[in-house]
C-alpha cells in the first residue's frame, strides 16, 4: 500500500482521512459518552458548549454523539453496498463478455435499460415501496450500483478472453467457469478495486439523497444524509449546528475515498502515466 | 454509417421496452397491489374491486402490460389515480419546467467548465490546476441538497437578497420572477460544473499529448494557438458524448433541487407520485426520463460518429 501512494500526495491524505472517519465513527462513541436512543427535548437546539461541544438537535440529541453514530451507519452502507455492487456487477460483466452472442447482448440491454432510469428516481420508486432498515438500505443501494463495473468488467474481459493464456488454459482443458473465475477475474481486480472505491463515495451520497427526501432509516437510527434533512427545516432559525456538521462529515468522508481511488487509479492504470 | 445507425437505433428501443418493463413490474408485484398501497389497510374489499376494475389492475399482469404497451402506441400513458388528469397532460405541464432548468444550468455549466478544463490542462500540476480540482473536487463530493442548503442560508436568511422558493405559477410568468430562478439553477450548475470538468480536463490532457499537437508546437505554433485551435475542437467531441451521458444525472440533481427550492417541474412530479402511489404518474415520469436518457445517448454516439469516422468501423 505504501510503495502504491509513494507519488500520490492526494492518494494519502486521502487514505488518512479515511481512517479518521472510520476511528470518528467507531471508536469515538468509546471516549465521547452521549444517549443517542432517549430523546431529551427540554435540551432540544442547544447551541455548542463545554457539555455539548456541538450543540444539540431539535430533539435533543447531542450533535457530536450523533455524528459518530450516524457515520457507523453512513460507512456501513457505503462500504456494504459498493462491495455487493462490485461483486455482482464484476460477475454480471466478466460473464456476459466471456459468453458473448445473444446471451452477451441480453445480458448488456438489461444493463443499459437500468442505466438510463436515473439512480435517484429508481431510488425513489424502491424506497416508497419497501420500509428500510440498515440491511434494505444496503441492497436497495447495490441494485443501482452494479451497472458502472458490469459495463466495465464486460469492456475488459472482451480484450481478455482472446489472450493466448485463456487459449492455453482451454488447451489444457480447463472450463468456462475455470477461465472466467480462475484467469480473467484476477486480471481485472485492478479495475474492481479502483471502481469499489469511487463506489463507497456514491454510495454514501446516495443514501443523504434518499434521507433528504425522507426514506432513510427510521430514528433512533441515524446517518449523516438524515441529521442534515432535518437541519433543513432550521434554516432560518440560525442553527448552524444542525446544518454544517453533518455535511462537513460527508464532504469529509466522500473526497477521502474519491482521492484514493483516483490514486489507486493512476498507480494501476499504466496508460494514464504518460 | 447506415449500418451503424440503424443498429444503435434498434438497440436504443430494446433499451427502452427493458425500461418499461423494469417500472411496469416494480410497481404492479407491490405487496398487496397498487390498491391496497392507495386506499389503504381499511379500504373495503368492494371499495378496492371498484378501483382495480377502473384502471384495468383486475386483468391478469401480462394482460395489463399489453394493455399499457398498446396505450404507449397511442402516446397514452393512463391516467393518473389521485388526479383527474392523464399522464401525458401532467408530464405536459410539467415537463418543460424542468427542461428551463436543466437547460440553463447545463448550458451555463459547459461554457464554464470548458474554459475551466482548457485552463487546468495547459498549467497541468501547478498551484492553478490543484487549486480549481480541490475545489471542484469538493463540489463534486457534495450531496447536492447540502449545497442547495448553504446557498439558501447564505442568500436567502443571512443576506435576503434572493427568495428560498422556486418560481411559481405558469412558465410565462418565470419572466418577471427571474430572482427566483437564481438560487434553483446555480444550485445545480455548480455541481454540473463539477461533474464536467473532471472529464475535460482528462480529455484536454490526453489531446495535449497527441502527436498533431507536437507537430503544431514544431511548426512554431504558440501554445495559445495550440489550445484554441487543435485541443479545443478535439476535446469537444467528448464534451457531446458527455453531454448525453449526463442526462440522467442531471434529471437526479434536478429533482433534489425542485424538491428542496419546491421547484414545480417534473422531479417534484415524480416525488409526490410516488409518494402517493399515484404509479401511472410514476411510470410515466420515469418513463419520459429514460427515453431522454436513451435518444441523449443516441444522439451524442451518432454525433461523435459522424465527427471522428473512425467510430463506425469500431461499432462494426
Amino acid at each position: 500500500m505504501r510503495r502504491l501512494f509513494r507519488h500520490q500526495v492526494g492518494g494519502r491524505i486521502g487514505l488518512v482521512a479515511v481512517g479518521i472517519m472510520i476511528a470518528f465513527s467507531f471508536l469515538g462513541p468509546l471516549l465521547y459518552h452521549t444517549d443517542q436512543i432517549h430523546t431529551a427535548i427540554q435540551s432540544a437546539t442547544l447551541p455548542p458548549s463545554p457539555r455539548h461541544l456541538l450543540g444539540t438537535d431539535e430533539v435533543g440529541y447531542d450533535v457530536l454523539g450523533r455524528l459518530m453514530v450516524g457515520g457507523q451507519t453512513s460507512l456501513e452502507v457505503g462500504i456494504a453496498a459498493a462491495l455487493i455492487a462490485t461483486t455482482f456487477g464484476m460477475l454480471w460483466g466478466a460473464i456476459a463478455g466471456f459468453a458473448g452472442g445473444l446471451l452477451d447482448a441480453a445480458m448488456m440491454r438489461v444493463v443499459d435499460g437500468l442505466v438510463a432510469i436515473p439512480a435517484l428516481f429508481l431510488l425513489v420508486v424502491l424506497g416508497t415501496i419497501i420500509t428500510p432498515t440498515v440491511p434494505i438500505l444496503i441492497l436497495v443501494v447495490a441494485a443501482i450500483s452494479w451497472l458502472v463495473p458490469a459495463r466495465l468488467i464486460r469492456a475488459e474481459t472482451l480484450s481478455l478472453r482472446t489472450r493466448e493464456f485463456v487459449e492455453a488454459v482451454r488447451v489444457m482443458g480447463g472450463g468456462d467457469a475455470r477461465i472466467v473465475l480462475r484467469h480473467i477475474l484476477p486480471n481485472v481486480v485492478g479495475t474492481v478495486v479502483v471502481n469499489a472505491t469511487f463506489q463507497v463515495a456514491d454510495a454514501i451520497l446516495a443514501v443523504a439523497a434518499l434521507s433528504f427526501l425522507g426514506l432513510g432509516v427510521p430514528p433512533p437510527a441515524a446517518n449523516w444524509g438524515s441529521m442534515l434533512s432535518s437541519g433543513v427545516d432550521f434554516t432560518y432559525a440560525g442553527y448552524w449546528w444542525l446544518i454544517y456538521p453533518a455535511g462537513v462529515a460527508i464532504v469529509i468522508t466522500v473526497v477521502a475515498f474519491n482521492l484514493v481511488g483516483d490514486a489507486l487509479r493512476e498507480s494501476l492504470d499504466v496508460r494514464l502515466r504518460i | 454509417m447506415t449500418f451503424y445507425v440503424v443498429r444503435r437505433i434498434l438497440q436504443s428501443v430494446v433499451v427502452v421496452l427493458v425500461v418499461v418493463v423494469v417500472v411496469f413490474a416494480l410497481t404492479r408485484f407491490l405487496p398487496g397491489g397498487p390498491a391496497r398501497a392507495i386506499m389503504g389497510p381499511r379500504a373495503t374489499k368492494i371499495q378496492v374491486q371498484n378501483f382495480e376494475k377502473t384502471y384495468g389492475l383486475d386483468q391478469p399482469i401480462p394482460v395489463q402490460f399489453v394493455d399499457y404497451l398498446a396505450g404507449l402506441g397511442r402516446a397514452d400513458l393512463g391516467s393518473s389515480y389521485k388526479r383527474n388528469q392523464t399522464v401525458t397532460k401532467l408530464i405536459g405541464e410539467y415537463l418543460p419546467v424542468t427542461l428551463v432548468l436543466m437547460g440553463i444550468s447545463t448550458a451555463l455549466a459547459v461554457v464554464i467548465a470548458i474554459p475551466i478544463g482548457m485552463l487546468q490542462a495547459w498549467r497541468r500540476n501547478t498551484a492553478v490546476d490543484h487549486g480549481f480540482t480541490g475545489i471542484l473536487f469538493v463540489f463534486y463530493s457534495m450531496p447536492v441538497f447540502w449545497l442547495g442548503l448553504i446557498l439558501i442560508t447564505v442568500f436567502s436568511s443571512n443576506l435576503g437578497w434572493l427568495p428560498s422558493g422556486g418560481p411559481q405559477g405558469g412558465l410565462r410568468t418565470y419572466g418577471s420572477q427571474l430572482s427566483t430562478l437564481i438560487l434553483p439553477v446555480t444550485t445545480l450548475a455548480l455541481v454540473t460544473i463539477a461533474l464536467f470538468s473532471r472529464y475535460l480536463r482528462s480529455a484536454m490532457i490526453e489531446s495535449l499529448v497527441q502527436d498533431y499537437v507536437r507537430t503544431a508546437r514544431a511548426k512554431g505554433a504558440s501554445m495559445r494557438r495550440v489550445m484554441f485551435r487543435h485541443v479545443l475542437p478535439n476535446s469537444l467531441l467528448s464534451a457531446i458524448t458527455l453531454l448525453g451521458l449526463s442526462i440522467p444525472y442531471i434529471f437526479s440533481g434536478a429533482l433534489i433541487v425542485e424538491e428542496l427550492f419546491n421547484y414545480p417541474g417534473m422531479g417534484l412530479l415524480f416525488w409526490n407520485a410516488a409518494e402517493s402511489r399515484d404509479y401511472p404518474v410514476v411510470i410515466g415520469v420515469a418513463l419520459i426520463v429514460a427515453l431522454a436518457t436513451v435518444v441523449g445517448n443516441l444522439l451524442a454516439d451518432l454525433a461523435y460518429a459522424i465527427a471522428d469516422p473512425r467510430i463506425r468501423y469500431i461499432g462494426r
